[in-house]
């Protein structure tokens, strides 16, 4: 169980916001972490800077954070097994289906994009139902 | 320049997913467990996030080059194929199963642990064997 909050959750998400601001406006690229991250090697020379940039700043966010405040827990409840499943589906789905929670979720609906309205919805409704069979659906009582 | 914004934005990106919550895996279950004690925060990582990025988008959409005079790179297509929702079907079948997306798992990997080193090992590796089967023409 963990408790609600809108306001840092709502701050966090102004961040964010201004963060995918800095990307379009100023370098011309969509803030999307899985083809950020999923191209890092893949992509070709003169494409790779910026990515490797961005992601350096993602890496080396909590140690900036943590100068001021403790970072709140990680909470993580999979078992190894599960934790290597849930990553490999993470990778291979957010490839396959070009964006995850930042590309699609938040950039896509940002620009009204009807292709990431459908990417963010059957996500959404996917991690819903699986945490539905994991939490209540699977175990009985 | 262009790589030192870079750089800024993603440590402004990834402060964003900690102090939303989105980097604690409980929180991101509780937020998708909708049946169960469900904690709504995320939704308003979402809604900041698109109250600023809805005018973001639209002025780059008007302009042809950046502020740092680079092609504004927009997704062309608008298909909506198979690949596209078993893309996020399976994106998502992960996601409720850890409570980690891509952002949130990178944003930990250095102070979260050894599970959370598992976790982005693995993601990366799907993401190659994806790479893999496009350049082997599985897919």
């Amino acid at each position: 169980m963990t408790t609600f909050t809108p306001l840092q959750s709502l701050t966090g998400g102004l961040l964010i916001g201004f963060s995918t601001w800095l990307m379009i406006r100023w370098l011309g690229k969509v803030a999307g972490i899985s083809g950020i991250v999923g191209q890092l090697w893949s992509a070709r020379r003169g494409d790779r800077g910026w990515r490797f940039a961005f992601a350096a700043g993602l890496l080396l966010s909590p140690l900036l954070y943590r100068l001021f405040a403790p970072l709140p827990a990680v909470q993580l409840a999979a078992t190894t097994s599960w934790l290597i499943i849930a990553g490999m589906l993470v990778g291979f789905g957010s490839r396959l289906g070009s964006g995850c929670t930042s590309g699609h979720g938040v950039c896509g609906l940002s620009r009204l994009s009807r292709r990431s309205l459908v990417a963010t919805l059957a996500f959404m409704a996917t991690a819903m139902l699986v945490v539905w069979l994991v939490r209540h659906g699977l175990v009985a009582g | 320049m262009a790589n030192l914004i870079a750089l800024l934005a993603g440590v402004i990106f990834g402060l964003g997913l900690i102090v939303g919550g989105m980097t604690n895996p409980a929180k991101v279950l509780a937020f998708l467990d909708i049946t169960g004690d469900w904690d709504p925060s995320l939704a308003f990582v979402m809604m900041g996030a698109i109250a600023i990025g809805f005018f973001a988008f639209r002025a780059a959409a008007r302009q042809s080059s950046s502020l740092l005079g680079l092609p504004v790179q927009l997704p062309a297509t608008t298909l909506i194929d198979r690949k596209l929702v078993a893309g996020a079907v399976i994106f998502g079948a992960g996601w409720g199963l850890a409570g980690f997306c891509p952002g949130p798992a990178v944003a930990s990997v250095l102070t979260g642990g050894s599970a959370v080193g598992i976790f982005v090992a693995s993601m990366l590796a799907g993401m190659g064997l994806h790479t893999l089967a496009v350049r082997r023409g599985w897919i």
